[in-house]
């Protein structure tokens, strides 16, 4: 017997009051904040639940006003961050995550997320940046998925909170403009899926797959970035890209996260070599009043750098530079990271003989949907969180910023989705998941690109073109490159079999990487100076006429940019 | 150097078959390097889960490697034959792909 092919049935229908996108740190923090608040919550990951994102790659730091290691002062941590941000911070964000970041670190705690300690208190380490040592973490390199770890276990003892893998979102669902829902592919099946909730959440993460070299993983192509332009929101500070300096480039290591050389260095020192096997962070480290002239840059300057000895010629052989511990005794390299040794011995890494070569690697995003500070964007009903979110780090987020950012917008957009269920009737029509259920059912299969095959296109584009250095040059030609790669998909999804298609997620995957792409490459463009994460080599240095942000938003189809005044003044409690 | 993958392929309930994709590869890259480069250059229709890529976080690219319960991720390409089906003890989806989720994480649906 054959069933009738899935495009043909009634969709699925789920109801509930608020529904989650994304189940990294900050999608689970907000569905536990939602329960909290008295909300039925619905919490969709297109992976497997607390197991994709960004937040279980986290190695090592997380960055706190806690006072522990050394007196210290949540304003601090604003001050530092702000100094980061280059001018372009939202004082409100940056302050709310400053502010809260003490709090919910130690919730953590409570739950037994084992933060490291020293003599009876959490243990805070310095990283660039920070004016003192700030920054929990939990050993060896296990931050991550221990905080994935802890929020699972809560969500596990939560009532009130319905969690749903393998569940793609296409589209917010919107009715007389406001959200009320969304429509999704179950991927198991290939079937559709409505979703009706009073107050829906956007906590997606970055966009760090669209580049090459990344330290993403698969499923951070920047969609929510996409749901929320689509759904009428608007985006903020999108070009600029955090590229972390250190990604591990050489030998070929596996089994371990690429930016894991960070922690050696905040714990061991480690020196940044070039080809001549000379340390060259001072060369670069007096174009920044906030670097005391060792070897602590900031990511950006690190970056900066490392580019600069690669373009003349002093790059390592495979095209970074040597990151040496050479100078660090053995046991010392032991006590630090345990079993980390071990396993970097399988990978054939041997520290206290040889140097690895790292490169810069794209990292997270400091932008994103544009909010206030209850996490609320422009469309009612449609909040967001997490990396999701654009404007609390400026042009340059420092170290440690973006688990807290997590955890601290994560329970503000729970508790803010659930305040808004309890005061609105669900808004639900079937009508407003009709466009996205037609583009589903349009599905094919034809003749067409490898769709894997063109999202490393656009992978390369994005870092040839619009990755941490830039030109009016480069920039226009990426543009046209990716209107011509979204071209060459077409306006339907292909498909390949019903059950787990690749080929149906990558096209959807591609159809809002595009769309993204473009909001990074459009205000790149516009951008005539360098600040922060954003480097024109055709425009030199800060200028002050640029101390704004630039806001992507998309009307008819269309991407609109203007330019608005950093929103200043502390956030109200 | 050059490797072979034989891969067991199918949906539930459908007979499983046995594609086989000869890929290049460099020292040190691990079999979900090269199902990757399978997907962009021969198939992309070829079905199998994984989340981090590299770093062996999220623990979903687990599957039967030489008979052998492993992860992708971690585990190196060699030259000649490998292997690979989907988990034996776990309900097929299609391809390499099975339900790892816990029961009360996933949607039931019927296909």
């Amino acid at each position: 017997m054959t069933s009738p092919p899935p495009n043909t049935l009634v969709p699925a229908h789920l109801e509930a009051d608020v529904l989650v996108i994304g189940a990294g740190g900050a999608g689970m923090y907000a569905a536990l904040e939602a329960a909290k608040g008295g909300a039925s919550v619905i919490l969709a990951d297109r992976s497997l639940i607390g197991r994709g994102g960004a937040t279980v790659m986290a190695q090592m730091t997380v960055a706190a006003a806690l006072g522990e290691q050394t007196p210290d002062h949540w304003e601090h941590h604003f001050a530092d961050t702000l100094a980061a941000g280059r001018g372009l911070c939202d004082e409100r964000l940056a302050a709310l995550l400053c502010e809260d970041g003490p709090q919910r670190l130690r919730e953590m705690d409570a739950w037994k997320v084992g933060w490291a300690r020293e003599d009876g208190h959490i243990k805070q380490a310095q990283a660039p940046g920070h004016d003192r040592p700030r920054c929990a973490y939990v050993d060896f390199l296990s931050t991550g998925p221990a905080v994935s770890k802890t929020l699972r276990t809560q969500l596990n003892n939560a009532s009130g909170i319905r969690r749903i893998g393998d569940l793609t979102i296409v589209d917010i669902a919107l009715r007389y403009g406001e959200a009320c829902g969304a429509t999704a592919l179950h991927l198991p099946t290939g079937q559709a899926v409505t979703l009706a909730a009073k107050a829906v959440v956007i906590a997606t993460g970055g966009l760090t797959g669209l580049y090459r070299r990344n330290s993403a993983s698969s499923n951070m192509g920047g969609d929510g970035y996409a749901l929320a332009l689509r759904a009428g929101a608007e985006l903020i500070d999108m070009e600029f890209v955090q590229f972390f300096p250190i990604g591990h480039l050489a030998p070929r290591l596996v089994g371990m996260d690429p930016i894991m050389w960070d922690p050696f260095r905040y714990k061991l020192g480690g020196k940044l070599l070039n080809s001549e096997m000379r340390e060259f962070e001072a060369d670069y480290a007096t174009k920044d009043a906030r670097s005391d002239g060792t070897y602590k840059l900031t990511r950006d300057l690190a970056t900066y750098a490392i580019t600069k000895e690669v373009e003349a010629g002093r790059g390592s052989p495979a095209g970074g530079a040597y990151l040496s511990f050479q100078h660090v005794p053995e046991a010392e390299i032991r006590k630090a990271f345990g079993p980390v040794v071990d396993r970097l011995a399988e990978n054939g890494i041997d520290l206290a003989q040889r140097p690895v070569e790292v490169a810069p690697i794209a990292h997270y995003h400091m932008g994103g949907i544009r909010v206030d500070e209850m996490m609320a964007t422009g469309v009612p009903g449609l909040f967001a969180c997490g990396e999701a979110v654009g404007g609390a780090n400026g042009a340059n987020r420092l170290s440690g910023n973006a688990i807290t950012e997590a955890f601290v917008f994560g329970a503000r957009a729970g508790r803010s989705a659930a305040e808004r269920a309890k005061q609105n009737a669900s808004m639900w029509s079937a009508d407003a998941a009709k466009s996205a259920i037609d583009l589903l059912r349009s599905a094919s299969k034809r003749d067409a690109p490898n769709p894997a095959a063109v999202i490393v296109k656009l992978q390369a584009v994005m870092a040839d073109d619009v990755g941490p250095f830039r030109t009016d040059a480069k920039l226009r030609s990426a543009i046209s490159a990716i209107a011509q790669l979204k071209a060459d998909i077409g306006d339907t999804p292909f498909a390949s079999v019903e059950a787990f298609d690749p080929v149906r997620a990558d096209w959807l995957d591609l159809r809002n990487m595009f769309a993204v792409a473009q909001s990074v490459a459009v205000p790149a463009l516009a951008r005539t100076e360098s600040r922060g994460a954003h480097q024109r080599d055709d425009h030199l240095g800060l200028n002050d006429a640029w101390s704004v942000n630039q806001i992507v938003a998309m009307a008819d189809g269309d991407m609109t940019l203007r330019k608005v005044m950093p929103t200043t003044g502390k956030a109200a409690a | 150097m050059k490797a072979t993958l034989s891969i067991q392929r199918g949906a539930l309930g459908a007979t499983p078959h046995q594609d086989t994709f000869d890929i290049p590869f460099e020292h040190g890259q691990s079999i979900l390097d090269g199902l990757r480069a399978i997907r962009r250059s021969m198939d992309p229709s070829l079905a199998f889960r994984f989340s981090c890529i590299n770093a062996n976080a999220c623990k979903e690219c687990m599957m039967l490697i030489d008979g052998k319960v492993d992860y992708a991720c971690t585990v190196r390409l060699k030259e000649g034959m490998t292997t690979l089906a989907p988990l034996p003890k776990k309900a097929l989806i299609r391809d390499l792909v099975t339900e790892i989720a816990p029961p009360d994480e996933r949607l039931m649906l019927r296909s």
